[in-house]
């Protein structure tokens, strides 16, 4: 009986932090603002994976979402800010008021975490059928083959691609003389 | 055995989708637009776990794989056209972007 009250609880307050999370993000105004929210938002979408009984797409979650596209993200508000933005503006980067709500939705994160971990019983998937990891590589590499080479060539691709689209163009050359070559 | 969790999720990727997509249509910067279709990517992640799950079967863990290979494929790619976006207009608002001329 606790167990599945604990099991609603940790579920639902996940469901609540990831739409109030997402919420606030696309209303805000700074981009590393709305970052911090969209890190929260992987976090909680994380554990309903592991509550939906998908341990292994919660840990991908994690790593991959709030890993590398959000460090992706960074850097590109990083570029985007050289020269735009004066040294006073930085200081009101991050504000208070631009912290403490993330933190206080991490701080539920936690507190569910920390139930989920201090539960007598484990907080196992809960009228959902678990799908273990090695169900899932035995089908990832058996009929389901072609998706791993096709995303292979699709992350082959985007990196050429992004590496080839974002490169610096030689600094002597400007807009006019580069059209003229192309032309020419 | 009761699949309300799963209802649920569904339910919650739906609100996810939406929002994102209320980000797609409202933000007029590039990059919260980006931002707005990584949620739009993650809420069909999330249907295709929450799908997975209600059947027991693996094959919605191998489409949330090819969901998140797609998420970070696009997202370098758009930061790229992002970033050359600014370089050559110093802008990243895409009201003012409307002259794309080759």
């Amino acid at each position: 009986m606790i167990w599945a009250y604990l099991y609603n609880i940790v579920f639902y307050a996940s469901c609540g932090v990831t739409v109030v999370a997402t919420i606030l993000m696309i209303t805000r105004h700074n981009a590393v603002h709305a970052l911090l929210y969209l890190i929260v938002s992987s976090l909680s979408l994380a554990i309903i994976f592991y509550l939906l009984g998908a341990a292994f797409a919660a840990a991908l979650e994690v790593i991959v979402y709030a890993g590398a596209v959000m460090i992706l993200f960074v850097f590109v508000v990083m570029m985007l800010n050289q020269g735009q933005r004066s040294a006073a503006h930085e200081a009101s980067w991050l504000p208070a008021s631009g912290w403490i709500m993330p933190s206080i939705l991490a701080a539920i994160l936690l507190t569910l975490l920390l139930l989920g971990m201090n539960s007598e019983q484990p907080l196992q998937p809960y009228g959902v059928h678990g799908v273990a990891v090695k169900d899932v590589g035995i089908a990832l590499f058996g009929p389901y083959v072609l998706v791993v080479e096709l995303s292979s060539f699709l992350l082959l691709s985007g990196l050429i691609g992004a590496f080839h689209i974002a490169r610096k163009m030689p600094s002597h050359m400007d807009q006019n003389t580069l059209e003229e070559a192309e032309n020419g | 055995m009761d699949n309300q969790y799963i209802d649920h999720a569904i339910i919650l990727a739906g609100i996810l989708f939406c929002l994102g997509l209320v980000g797609v249509m409202v933000r007029r910067n590039l990059l919260f637009i980006m931002i707005s279709i990584e949620v739009m990517l993650n809420a069909a992640g999330l249907a295709f776990i929450a799908a997975g799950s209600a059947w027991g079967q693996a094959e919605g863990q191998v489409m949330f794989l090819a969901v998140i290979t797609l998420g970070a494929a696009e997202v370098a790619v758009g930061l790229g056209l992002t970033l050359l976006l600014f370089r050559h207009h110093n802008s990243v608002d895409v009201d003012q972007l409307n002259q794309l001329r080759g």
